[in-house]
C-alpha cells in the first residue's frame, strides 16, 4: 500500500502539539472517507474544543457548532439533507459534559449520523482542566490532589452507558496509542460511516487518544498512559453492533 | 364575503404555523412550553404533510442548534417558544447571528423573571432588542398585534431573514398565542427579491468546499472585521426596514405608544378620548428592531406628551424617550407579571395626565 495523503485533508500543518491524537484521528477519518468515496456528499461539524480549525484541515464542507451541540446541528443537517453524510467530530468535554444531552437523545432518535468521539481525558483547549472521562486520581489543574471518586465521581464510559438505547446502531471503543491500535481505529470509523451509508442510525467510535501536553507528560510517556492506564479504565471493543 | 375566500379560525399560535409552513418553512424544532404550545403540537402534522420535519427537541438548547444545522443546508427554519424557554437558547441565537444564518424564532412572551407566570406578557423587549446573547449583534424583532398580521409578518420574517442572512424574531405573547380571530390567508408572495442561497452545506459537489464559521481567530483583526460587516449590514437594516402604524397623530397633544396586544387595547382608549373631544394618537412599532426613532422626534413637534403602555414594568419606554430625545415628558403605564390592560384603564391614564 502507498502512504499518501487523503484527498480529503488539505495539504497544510495543523496546530496539534507533538504527540497529540488528534492529528491521527483526522487522518483515519479522512482515509475512510476517500475509501468509501464520499468526500464530495459529507458535511461535518467542528467541536468546541483542540479540533476547533478542523474546518482548515478537512477537504470537506463544515460547519463549526458551539460547545457540546454538534449533535443537535447534526441532526438538522442530515434531516434535511437525509442523503448526504453527516459526521461530529467531538471531545470528551464537548460529547459528555455540556453536550450529555445532545449526545444522549441523538443517539436515542438513532439519527443516521456518525460520530466520531475522542476520549482524551482531559480538557485540551482551555488549559488541563477535569474532563468528565478523567480517571480517578488523575491530577488536572482542577483536581490538583487527582479525582477523587467520591467527589467528583468516576469518570463515564461512554460507549457502556450508550449501549442501552435502541436507535444505536453501532458503538466501538478504539486507541490511536500503537501501530496495530491505529489500524483498528480506522476499520471502525470506515464500519461506521458504511453503517451511515446503509442507513442503520446512529453510530459512534470513541478514540482513547493521547494529550502529552495536559497530561505533562512527553509524547512516549503519553502512549503508555493510554496503553496501561485509559485500556483498563476504558476497555476496547465493540459495545453495540446492530449488524 | 366571497364565497371561494377561505378563512381560518384558529388561534394566534397555529395561524403563526400555518402561515409559516405556506411561506416555505420546511424544519421546527421546539420544546413545550406554555403559552406556545400548539405551535409544536400543530407543526407536529403539518409540516410532514408538506414534505417538512418536524423534531420535539430534548430541550430548547438542542432545538436552536437543530436549525443552526437545518439553517446551513439553506431550509427554511423556525422554533418557537416562551420567555424561559428563548433564554436557552440565546448562545445558539448568538451563533445563528454571528454565522448569518436565517432562520425565524417565536416568543409568545410570558411573565417573568424565572418561572414567572404562564400568562401573556411583554417582559422580553429588552431581551429581544438589544441583545439576549453574547456579542454585537441584532435580531430583526416584529410585533405583530392581531392573527391578521401575525399570519402576514409570520411570512415576511422568512423573506426578511433570508434577504439579510440574519434571525428574525416573532415576538408575541400569551393573549396573542391563544387568541382566536378569523384571518383571510393572504397567499405566500415574497416581498423581497430573494438572493441565491450561494453559501449553504450541501456536500462539496463540482465547488470548493464551504465553510460555515463562527470562530475568527487569525489574522487578530478578523473578528472585529467581521462585527464591521455586522454593523453595516444592521445599519442597512435601520435605514430599509423600519415598519411602524400612526393613528391620529397629525393634530394629537399626546401620543400613546405600545406594541402588540397592549397596542390593540390601546388603539379603544385611544377612541374614547377622541369621543369626549382630547386630541390623542397612537405610535403602534411594528418593527421593534430597527425601532421606528423618527415618528416620534416628528411627533414631538405637535404632542406634548407621550404616554408608553407595556405589559412590563418598562422597557421600550428607554427606545421612546431616545426617540423624543428629551423634548417632550413620557409618561408610564404598565406592569409586568402577567397584568393586562383594559381600554378603560388606559383611558383613565390617559385623562390623568393629558394636557391641551
Ligand atoms: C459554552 C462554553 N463553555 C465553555 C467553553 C470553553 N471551552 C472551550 S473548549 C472546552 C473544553 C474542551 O475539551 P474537550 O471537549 O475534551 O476537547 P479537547 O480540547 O480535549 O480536544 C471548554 C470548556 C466554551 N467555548 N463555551
Ligand atoms: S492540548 Fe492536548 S488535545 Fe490539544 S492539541 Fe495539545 S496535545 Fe492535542
Amino acid at each position: 500500500m502507498k502512504f499518501t495523503r487523503p484527498e480529503t485533508l488539505y495539504d497544510t500543518q495543523t496546530h496539534y502539539c507533538s504527540g497529540c491524537g488528534h492529528g491521527i484521528a483526522h487522518r483515519l477519518v479522512a482515509q475512510a472517507i476517500d475509501e468509501l468515496g464520499i468526500r464530495e456528499r459529507v458535511i461535518g461539524t467542528a467541536p468546541v474544543g483542540c479540533a476547533v480549525l478542523l474546518y482548515d484541515y478537512f477537504n470537506c464542507d463544515i460547519i463549526e457548532c458551539s460547545h457540546g451541540r454538534s449533535p443537535a446541528a447534526a441532526t438538522g443537517i442530515k434531516r434535511c439533507l437525509p442523503d448526504r453524510i453527516v459526521f461530529t467530530y467531538q471531545g470528551d468535554g464537548d460529547l459528555a459534559a455540556i453536550g450529555t444531552a445532545e449526545t444522549i437523545h441523538t443517539a436515542n432518535r438513532g439519527e443516521n449520523i456518525t460520530v466520531i468521539f475522542i476520549n482524551n481525558a482531559i480538557y485540551g483547549m482551555t488549559g488541563g482542566q477535569m474532563a468528565p472521562t478523567t480517571m480517578v486520581s488523575q491530577i488536572t489543574t482542577t483536581t490538583p490532589d487527582g479525582r477523587d471518586a467520591q467527589l467528583q465521581g468516576p469518570p463515564i464510559k461512554v460507549c457502556e452507558l450508550l449501549s442501552s438505547l435502541d436507535g444505536v446502531a453501532y458503538l466501538e471503543r478504539v486507541s490511536v496509542s500503537s501501530p496495530k491500535d491505529v489500524i483498528k481505529a480506522g476499520q471502525a470509523i470506515k464500519k461506521a460511516f458504511q453503517y451511515q451509508i446503509d442507513g442503520k442510525g446512529f453510530s459512534l467510535v470513541e478514540v482513547l487518544s493521547m494529550c502529552p501536553t495536559d497530561w505533562k507528560v512527553s509524547p512516549a510517556k503519553a502512549l503508555d498512559f493510554v496503553n496501561n492506564e485509559m485500556k483498563t479504565a476504558f476497555p476496547l471493543g465493540v459495545y453495540k453492533d446492530a449488524g | 364575503m366571497n364565497s371561494t375566500t377561505e378563512k381560518l379560525f384558529i388561534k394566534g399560535n397555529e395561524v403563526m404555523c400555518e402561515a409559516a409552513v405556506r411561506a416555505g418553512c420546511r424544519f421546527f424544532a421546539g420544546y413545550p412550553i406554555t403559552p406556545q404550545n400548539e405551535v409544536p403540537e400543530y407543526m407536529s402534522w403539518r409540516l410532514p404533510q408538506a414534505g417538512g420535519i418536524f423534531l420535539q427537541a430534548e430541550s430548547e438548547i438542542a432545538a436552536i442548534n437543530m436549525l443552526f444545522g437545518a439553517s446551513s443546508t439553506g431550509t427554511r427554519c423556525m422554533t418557537s417558544s416562551s420567555s424561559p424557554g428563548i433564554s436557552l437558547k440565546q448562545e445558539g441565537i448568538s451563533y445563528i447571528a454571528g454565522a448569518e444564518l436565517p432562520c425565524v424564532i417565536a416568543n409568545i412572551q410570558r411573565g417573568g423573571p424565572g418561572l414567572g407566570n404562564i400568562r401573556g406578557s411583554q417582559a422580553d423587549y429588552f431581551q429581544a432588542t438589544k441583545g439576549g446573547g453574547h456579542g454585537d449583534y441584532r435580531l430583526i424583532v416584529l410585533a405583530p398585534a392581531t392573527c391578521q398580521e401575525l399570519w402576514q409578518l409570520t411570512m415576511n420574517a422568512f423573506d426578511y431573514a433570508d434577504y439579510y442572512r440574519n434571525p428574525v424574531m416573532i415576538l408575541g405573547d400569551g393573549i396573542l398565542g391563544q387568541m382566536a380571530e378569523p384571518v383571510e390567508p393572504i397567499p405566500y408572495k415574497p416581498i423581497v427579491d430573494l438572493p441565491d442561497k450561494d453559501w449553504i452545506l450541501d456536500g462539496c459537489k463540482n465547488r470548493d468546499p464551504r465553510v460555515i464559521r463562527t470562530l475568527f481567530l487569525r489574522p487578530s483583526d478578523a473578528l472585529m472585521k467581521h462585527n464591521l460587516h455586522l454593523q453595516d449590514k444592521c445599519h442597512t437594516i435601520q435605514t430599509e426596514l423600519e415598519l411602524v402604524e400612526k393613528v391620529n397623530i397629525d393634530d394629537a397633544k399626546l401620543v400613546v405608544t405600545a406594541y402588540g396586544s397592549t397596542a390593540r387595547i390601546a388603539r379603544g382608549a385611544i377612541q374614547m378620548a377622541r369621543h369626549k373631544g382630547m386630541k390623542v394618537g397612537l405610535i403602534r412599532p411594528i418593527t421593534l428592531w430597527p425601532f421606528p426613532y423618527v415618528p416620534f422626534l416628528e411627533a414631538t413637534e405637535t404632542a406634548k406628551k407621550f404616554l408608553v403602555c407595556e405589559m412590563s414594568q418598562g422597557q421600550m419606554i428607554e427606545d421612546v424617550m431616545l426617540a423624543c430625545q428629551c423634548k417632550r415628558p413620557v409618561e408610564f403605564f404598565g406592569y409586568g407579571g402577567g397584568w393586562y390592560p383594559t381600554s378603560e384603564k388606559i383611558f383613565d391614564h390617559i385623562q390623568a395626565v393629558y394636557e391641551e
